[in-house]
């Protein structure tokens, strides 16, 4: 097997299930077989998702600046399954905040989206994550052309607001958004770093 | 449509707070001469300073609900007590070698009778009661908790506050040694809270010193904590180490932290909506992960018993 194979047929498929671990956890545990959820399992579902979302975030915007830094350039074959992770999370935090907090009811579900800023920001975030979600196809990507690059560029945009989603629904204590601010803060910035050391040097 | 069950007590069976007191007299009093219809032992409370060792002479209340209370393992191992950690499942941990004793309690400001008293001391003049009582969190949770307290009514009137005491204030003990919370400025320690003297000299408030008929686990505000059944659960400031009666409103910590957010009052009021949290339904802990909330009662169920407290209050703007 060449190395592509082998990301394909081994790696790739592994990777998969690694990431589908928290998914499977959140299952196990309801049933009581690897854990708890605890006295408010709702809760603990809805905080899980949501902490996995934001972690496959970072995940998926590491991926540039790593292969950056080490030179893996297979590194970037990763990143579509990765963003579709971070998606598949997010989904299902929404999914058990419509579902189970909020009952499927629509008054509920209204005064939470416009009463709420820190819902309406994460609603923001899940309706843009949709969109790069439906146009990751292979396909898709090819007919949009240049506007595809545009769409996804649209993912810092949804870190940010994952970040200030999660930063605004904490009741007092910053510390766990903070990590995941200055986190997102060097993806970024590694980002804004190597852009200004490409930029166009003026003849002296 | 909204079913509302019937209240724990009729209208009838409450009156003044004065025939209230004189009642209890009159119980103790027939409890004390033809034997125990009421268990009142007549010696005061003694609180055993073992870990959950069954608390003795602990009577029944008529004040208590007969909803099913939640499993000792809910009550002790869900807990808000930002003084041992931040998640609800820090406090059964962190809490784990907090030292209840000696613990001492003191009683300062507008009252006749003030002084640092020991914790057996402090507990002596009062007798335990069950009280199973509805407990709502802010945060639109809700549990039923078969508490042991001794009546803060009768704790007020054993003090003897002076004309001047309008407010009674509490503080949480503030030990960095102890416990790890306070070493993080989560809030401005110590946690205080308050009440007005009217509101702690109504029949339903208690400071607890158990759960479940034994002495209050550590991470629910051991070894004496306030429970006020109508108010959100932050009222219910735990490990009190200070009783302050006042002629001023004294400050209370999430009003300190929050103001928009939290109130002085806090009565639990499904009219009025939280900004991080709808207050009109609530998730009772322990339901199971498919069950419904359930409408949240306006005073959280205990209207008839305390209403008549805020009549002249705009409650939307005293949140």
């Amino acid at each position: 097997m060449n190395t592509l194979q082998q990301i394909r047929f081994f790696w790739k498929p592994l990777i998969f299930l690694l990431c589908l671990l928290p998914a499977v956890l959140v299952v196990t545990d309801a049933f009581e077989i690897t854990g708890r959820l605890g006295a408010n399992p709702v809760e603990a579902i809805q905080d899980r998702f949501g902490n996995w979302a934001l972690r496959f975030i970072m995940i998926t915007l590491a991926v540039t600046p790593l292969r950056r830094i080490s030179n893996w350039n297979w590194l970037p074959r990763f990143r579509r399954m990765l963003g579709l992770f971070t998606f598949f999370y997010a989904f299902m935090h929404v999914l058990t905040w419509f579902v189970l907090d909020r009952e499927m009811r629509l008054q509920d579900i209204i005064e939470d989206l416009t009463e709420r800023p820190f819902i309406t920001l994460g609603f923001v975030a899940i309706v843009l994550l949709t969109a790069l979600a439906v146009t990751s196809f292979s396909a898709i990507r090819r007919r949009m052309g240049k506007r595809w690059q545009a769409l996804h560029n649209m993912v810092y945009v949804i870190g940010i607001l994952g970040v200030w989603h999660y930063w605004w629904q904490v009741k007092k204590d910053i510390s766990e958004p903070l990590i995941y601010a200055a986190v997102l803060a060097i993806l970024l910035g590694s980002r804004a770093f190597w852009r200004w050391r490409r930029r166009p040097q003026l003849a002296q | 449509m909204l079913i509302r069950k019937p209240g724990d007590i009729r209208p009838s069976e409450i009156t003044s707070e004065s025939n209230y007191i004189n009642r209890r007299d009159f119980f103790r009093a027939g409890a004390i001469a033809g034997g125990s219809l009421i268990a009142s032992s007549g010696i005061g409370a003694v609180i055993p300073d073992t870990r959950l060792a069954k608390l003795p002479n602990v009577a029944k209340s008529t004040f208590s609900t007969d909803e099913a209370p939640n499993s000792f393992e809910d009550i002790s191992t869900y807990n808000n007590y930002y003084e041992f950690g931040l998640d609800k499942d820090d406090p059964v941990v962190q809490a784990e070698h907090f030292k209840t004793r000696p613990w001492t309690i003191e009683v300062s400001g507008e009252a006749e009778k003030t002084g640092t008293f020991d914790f057996d001391a402090f507990m002596k003049p009062f007798d335990l009661e069950e009280r199973i009582y509805r407990m709502r969190c802010v945060e639109a949770w809700s549990m039923v908790i078969p508490w042991v307290g001794i009546s803060l009514a009768e704790v007020v009137k054993h003090f003897n506050p002076t004309s001047k005491a309008q407010y009674i204030a509490f503080e949480t003990l503030n030990d960095r040694e102890q416990m790890p919370g306070v070493r993080r400025h989560s809030l401005d320690w110590p946690y205080r809270e308050g009440l007005t003297i009217a509101e702690a000299t109504n029949p339903l408030p208690i400071l607890a010193v158990g759960i479940y008929g034994n002495v209050i686990p550590n991470q629910n505000g051991a070894p004496i904590r306030l429970v006020v059944p109508w108010k959100y659960g932050f009222k219910g400031i735990k490990s009190i180490v200070k009783i302050r009666f006042m002629s001023t409103r004294p400050k209370n910590s999430w009003n300190m932290a929050a103001p928009r957010e939290y109130g002085f009052y806090a009565n639990v009021n499904p009219k009025v909506s939280h900004p991080r949290w709808s207050q009109a339904r609530e998730r009772r802990i322990g339901a199971g992960l498919f069950a419904h909330k359930q409408e949240t009662l306006m005073f959280n169920g205990y209207g008839e018993q305390v209403a008549y407290l805020y009549k002249d209050l705009d409650l939307r703007r005293n949140y």
